[in-house]
């Protein structure tokens, strides 16, 4: 019984108490850079999830062959793989979001967040916490990228998934679209999230 | 004429960090200084410049007669680590005071994603050579150095300043950030 109750922390962590943007700050570039809708965001942050749960998996897997000298390198040939895969899926699949998203696909290698886990969580522990681990971290990261791209668009842009509720001519925050509203709309999310975990803790 | 240009986009009006979020985690993880963020700056211009030349030459001469150009991501990550390790040897035999300054910072740049997006972006500069691409990426360690230096002073400043309870910590910094950014947007046309 003590077990199950470890995994369920150990999967909702990921989401509030240890969420990745907003109290750890990990994967700020792509957090800011593609998060001028709510789509990107959503895009993005689905795309690092899937790399981080494929690299939590295999980490984990192989974690006792690797010598402990080489392993930071080894960690990033294998996340360096699981991106060369999503770049090409969406380059075929979904090239509107390739697009949309642009750098900042071949730019999850360098994501934090996954070298993070990679090296703190998932080179230490079993496969079943692991990829309970990659999912929480990366939900939490798809919530949090979805969120701050919604307040943006909605602010910037009168929008949501690209459905329009404000006439075409109105006038909207320009200011949230662009790059200073990404910080400042983070800066904000961020206060409320506080607000918010402190208070159900 | 097109190098100064160049120079102009990408100090003021693209900068790296303030418009493009490339390399915020140095960003605002060691700007609580002006001496840890012009160490850093030094490092990222060092690096920077001559990752890009390195990539840029394997991209070209290697990887594209070879038609490999979907293993650009894993190739140039790997060569970035690899030429972090051996500057830090180099910089530790060669230039002991150099390193002195600039070693703490060095490990840190691989993971830093302005490195990997410069030496990618420089790839699709428009009428590229090799000098026009380490001339970018130059360009580019500067405008990051100048942002990050300014940050910095601001948040020494910010040290006494009386903040509001909940803003203290991270979302200050974002917020100042966001009006630096602001700031810059002003540089927009200039070029």
């Amino acid at each position: 019984m003590a077990k199950t109750i470890d995994q369920k922390q150990n999967f909702l962590k990921g989401i509030v108490k240890e969420n990745p943007v907003f109290v750890m700050l990990l994967g700020m570039c792509p957090t800011l850079g593609v998060t001028s809708s709510a789509f990107n965001g959503l895009g993005m942050g689905v795309a690092t999830l899937f790399v981080l749960l494929m690299s939590n998996t295999v980490v984990s897997l192989v974690k006792a062959r690797i010598p402990g000298k080489v392993r930071i390198p080894a960690f990033i040939i294998i996340i360096a793989s699981f991106v060369t895969i999503v770049e090409m899926v969406l380059e075929a699949y979904v090239p509107f979001l390739y697009e949309q998203l642009g750098i900042f696909i071949p730019l999850i290698v360098v994501n934090c967040l996954i070298l993070g886990r990679a090296e703190a969580f998932a080179s230490k522990n079993d496969l079943k916490s692991s990829v309970l681990d990659a999912l929480g971290m990366g939900l939490g990261f798809v919530i949090a990228l979805t969120a701050l791209g919604a307040v943006r668009e909605i602010l910037g842009n009168g929008s949501l998934f690209d459905l329009k509720f404000v006439s075409e001519d109105a006038n909207t925050f320009i200011l949230f679209i662009l790059p200073p509203g990404a910080f400042i709309a983070l800066a904000y999310l961020a206060v409320l999230f506080n607000k918010l975990t402190v208070k159900t803790i | 004429m097109d190098y100064i240009i160049i120079l102009i986009a990408a100090v003021f009006v693209n900068n790296i960090v303030l418009s493009q979020f490339l390399g915020i985690c140095p960003f605002l993880g060691v700007s609580n200084k002006v001496s840890t963020s012009i160490g850093m700056s030094g490092a990222v211009l060092f690096v920077m410049t001559i990752a890009t030349t390195v990539t840029y030459l394997l991209h070209n001469y290697i990887l594209i007669p070879a038609g490999l150009d979907y293993l650009r991501t894993i190739t140039f990550i790997l060569v970035i680590a690899a030429l972090v390790q051996m500057v830090e040897i180099i910089l530790k035999k060669v230039s002991p005071p150099l390193y002195q300054a600039l070693g703490v910072f060095l490990p840190l740049i691989t993971t830093n994603c302005a490195v990997l997006g410069v030496a990618i972006l420089a790839l699709g500069l428009e009428n590229g050579s090799l000098l026009k691409a380490v001339f970018f990426a130059f360009s580019n360690s500067i405008g990051f150095g100048l942002a990050l230096i300014i940050f910095a002073s601001i948040r020494e400043y910010l040290e006494l300043a009386n903040i509001p309870e909940g803003l203290k910590g991270v979302p200050i910094n974002l917020l100042v950030a966001g009006l630096l950014s602001l700031a810059f947007l002003g540089f927009t046309g200039l070029v």
